[in-house]
């Protein structure tokens, strides 16, 4: 699914764009440095604005375009910023075998909004996965980057106000 | 070179070590198919359509990825072999928009031509999920129609690897790829610098020209319009091929019948305005170098190399030779000079240009193209080789039957000089020999600068000239273009003049010339075969210096003045923009 582009304007601290600076200090003439960079930015930000791409380009001496070509690939960069309580369903083969959409139809329902969104309220965002490498849980929800393993849709409310 | 032996289809050849297999396979006469492939700038083994056996191999191989090894046995035509590049092919047929009877690419589409070859007979085998595809036509050169593009990456290769500018990629995955720009932005957004190198590259009907021919014939059937076309010097090495004539054939007399046909009021040889750049830029040249400023000084003739400029080096803006290009010059003085001598009212005048360039379509509508002001352009439409093979196909000229005619009168005498400036070097040397006879004050004993000619990225040479020593250098493709601007921005590299054009080999290779194959692009040598045309016809020339062309001399004694006069300046220079990235 083609990811969706947030409309929430970005602010970055100094602190934020003196670490991705450095970030690209880091890894300036490193071979195959792309990958590395985008996920640490995206460690710094919580997602990958356009600004922050263009900056990345610029920093590593690549087109706009080609850092463009590989967040938009993969499926675990965001380009929307996350809410306080960042949940994501995998949709990976095994979680999917073993009932993961049931999950991803309770969590839509719970945050009211849909995959790949964040609420107006900045409170919940929510992403539906390709398989996140946990396939001995499945089926596997995160929350805050914390993972749950073997759950049921009826499990989920009781997960989610932990955290709220 | 060390030579390996291999077995295609039973026999054996010797073929160079380190060979692909596709490559091997030509030199056993066996087109291997191919969709993806291009040679030198795309081979990433992805439409797997060039899928041979491989004896002891445990899939099968993509002929255009790997490399040959001593002893290996390849069949490229087992039953497993043709069922698999079937398939394929059908599996790429699903999601393409299958409008091939109005398609520009009808009859030139290599998918086309690969579904008669592997013996498609239901196009609509699978059904894909279809997205809709980008539609982007925000720039003045350019279509895309991603519902009929294929995902090869020609392309994307073409303008990353091949140019090094890299504005538009495959984006997002599975079906929802799509090739466009970062941030979805339209391509007009982007630091696209117009070479068009990704038309010549698409080897079907996703990527255009924007088609300005019905504008033209509009102004042909219009009574009350003075309808004038000049061609660039790389088209008459070119023009041939849309009509099937191999590449590396000479037809000017034919292109010039042809036109003539059409309806034009006057048919005139760019090669004039060739000449008078030359005029100009030589003496530009001169006088940088005595006074030491804005030097080197490089060439400003290929439209995209301008943008390139702008967008990429804007520091080197002020040295950018501020002579309009050729085309521009014919448009400027044909609505002033020749305007007044006929009587005619400039805003009368359609002056439309056939070139071989994509950039040109934007640099007719840049500020600063406009001698006469009051809204007209010096140059109303310019129209690539491939849209004037259009022209003359719809008026059902036989082109090939023509009998040779020539140029209109008076501007129909282009030197030697001018002619060479559709191949990488050609402005140079014919900059060089004007220069240089007026530095020594005598007569050149040898025209040609061969160090400068050959189709090699780049050039450098050191030429004296009486007490004065010129360096220069020549480069062509973008790519190659920034290698020696960083080098001349470090200091590595001093030099005092430098011509660069924006698609690798000049002109004879620009981004609106006829499209070729993959498959004949890596079995000739195109860029060699069309240049060649240019400097066979320099050296059975006459006029071979700019500096001699007695129309040129004519256009100075009745209009001009001098070159760099103040009338000059005002009708055949130009400004430029510091865009940035």
């Amino acid at each position: 699914m083609k990811k969706k582009m947030t409309t929430v304007a970005f602010n970055d601290t100094p602190e934020q764009a003196e670490q991705l600076n450095a970030l690209i200090a880091k890894y300036k003439n490193v071979e195959g440095n792309l990958m590395p960079v985008l996920q640490g930015a995206q460690d710094i930000y919580g997602y990958l604005p356009l600004e922050v791409q263009k900056t990345i380009a610029l920093g590593l001496g690549v087109s706009v375009s080609e850092v463009y070509g590989v967040a938009s690939f993969y499926s675990q960069f965001s380009f929307n910023p996350k809410g306080k309580v960042s949940i994501a369903v995998c949709l990976g083969t095994a979680c999917y075998v073993k009932g993961s959409g049931k999950l991803h139809e309770k969590c839509m329902e719970i945050t009211g909004i849909g995959a790949g969104d964040i609420s107006p309220d900045g409170r919940f965002s929510y992403d539906a996965t390709r398989c996140i490498g946990a396939c001995g849980l499945a089926p596997v929800m995160t929350v805050n980057g914390d993972v749950y393993g073997r759950i049921t849709p009826a499990e989920i409310d009781g997960i989610i106000a932990k955290y709220l | 070179m060390d030579m390996v032996t291999v077995k295609i289809n039973g026999r054996e050849y010797e073929v160079p070590a380190g060979s692909k297999i596709i490559d091997a396979a030509r030199i056993a006469k066996i087109d291997i198919p191919t969709l993806c492939y291009l040679k030198d700038v795309n081979e990433i083994g992805a439409c797997r359509l060039c899928l041979v056996e491989v004896k002891g191999a445990r899939g099968l191989m993509a002929a255009c990825v790997t490399e040959v090894t001593n002893g290996m046995e390849i069949y490229t035509n087992t039953p497993k072999v043709q069922a698999s590049r079937k398939t394929n092919l059908e599996l790429i047929l699903s999601t393409h928009k299958k409008e091939c009877l109005s398609c520009i690419r009808s009859g030139s589409c290599e998918l086309q031509k690969l579904c008669r070859d592997l013996g498609v007979t239901d196009e609509n085998r699978f059904a894909g999920k279809n997205v809709e595809g980008l539609k982007d036509e925000s720039t003045a050169f350019l279509v895309r129609d991603n519902d009929k593009c294929i995902l090869c990456r020609r392309c994307v290769a073409a303008c990353k690897n091949m140019q090094g500018i890299g504005v538009i990629e495959a984006l997002n995955r599975g079906f929802d790829t799509q090739i466009g720009s970062a941030f979805d932005q339209p391509l007009a957004a982007t630091s696209c610098v117009s070479c068009g190198q990704c038309i010549v590259a698409c080897p079907v009907g996703a990527l255009h020209e924007k088609d300005d021919t019905d504008k033209v014939w509009d102004a042909i059937n219009d009574p009350t319009k003075h309808v004038a076309i000049c061609t660039a010097p790389s088209i008459r090495a070119t023009i041939g091929e849309c009509f099937g004539i191999e590449p590396g054939v000479d037809t000017e007399g034919k292109m010039v019948a042809a036109l003539k046909r059409l309806g034009f009021d006057g048919v005139y040889d760019m090669n004039l305005t060739a000449d008078l750049t030359i005029m100009e830029e030589a003496t530009e040249f001169l006088g940088r170098m005595k006074e030491g400023k804005n030097l080197p000084l490089i060439t400003s003739c290929s439209p995209g190399w301008i943008k390139y400029c702008e967008h990429y080096f804007p520091e080197f803006t002020e040295n950018l030779s501020t002579c309009k290009s050729p085309q521009q010059m014919f448009g400027a003085m044909y609505k002033t000079y020749y305007a007044r001598k006929r009587g005619l009212d400039p805003a009368d005048i359609v002056f439309v240009s056939a070139i071989p360039c994509t950039a040109k379509k934007f640099e007719v509508r840049r500020p600063g193209q406009s001698a006469v002001g009051a809204g007209i352009y010096d140059v109303d439409y310019a129209i690539t080789t491939r849209e004037l093979g259009r022209m003359i196909e719809k008026a059902g000229i036989n082109y090939k039957a023509l009998d040779d005619e020539a140029f209109d009168q008076p501007f129909d005498i282009g030197s030697g000089a001018g002619a060479i400036f559709g191949a990488t070097g050609g402005v140079m040397e014919a900059a060089l020999r004007t220069a240089a006879e007026v530095i020594l004050g005598t007569k050149l004993e040898k025209l040609e600068f061969e160090e400068v000619r050959g189709t090699a990225p780049i050039k450098t040479a050191t030429y004296k000239l009486g007490d004065i020593e010129v360096r220069v250098a020549v480069a062509s493709g973008t790519k190659n273009a920034k290698e020696l601007l960083n080098k001349v921005k470090s200091g590595e590299l001093a030099v005092d003049f430098i011509e660069i054009m924006a698609c690798p080999g000049g002109c004879i290779n620009g981004g609106g010339q006829p499209v070729q194959s993959a498959a004949t692009k890596a079995s000739i040598d195109l860029k060699a075969a069309r240049s060649s045309i240019l400097y066979n016809a320099d050296k059975k020339m006459e006029l071979r210096k700019s500096h001699e062309n007695l129309a040129v001399k004519k256009l100075y004694d009745e209009f001009l003045g001098e070159p760099g006069s103040h009338t000059a300046h005002e009708v055949l220079h130009t400004h430029y923009i510091k865009r940035g990235l």
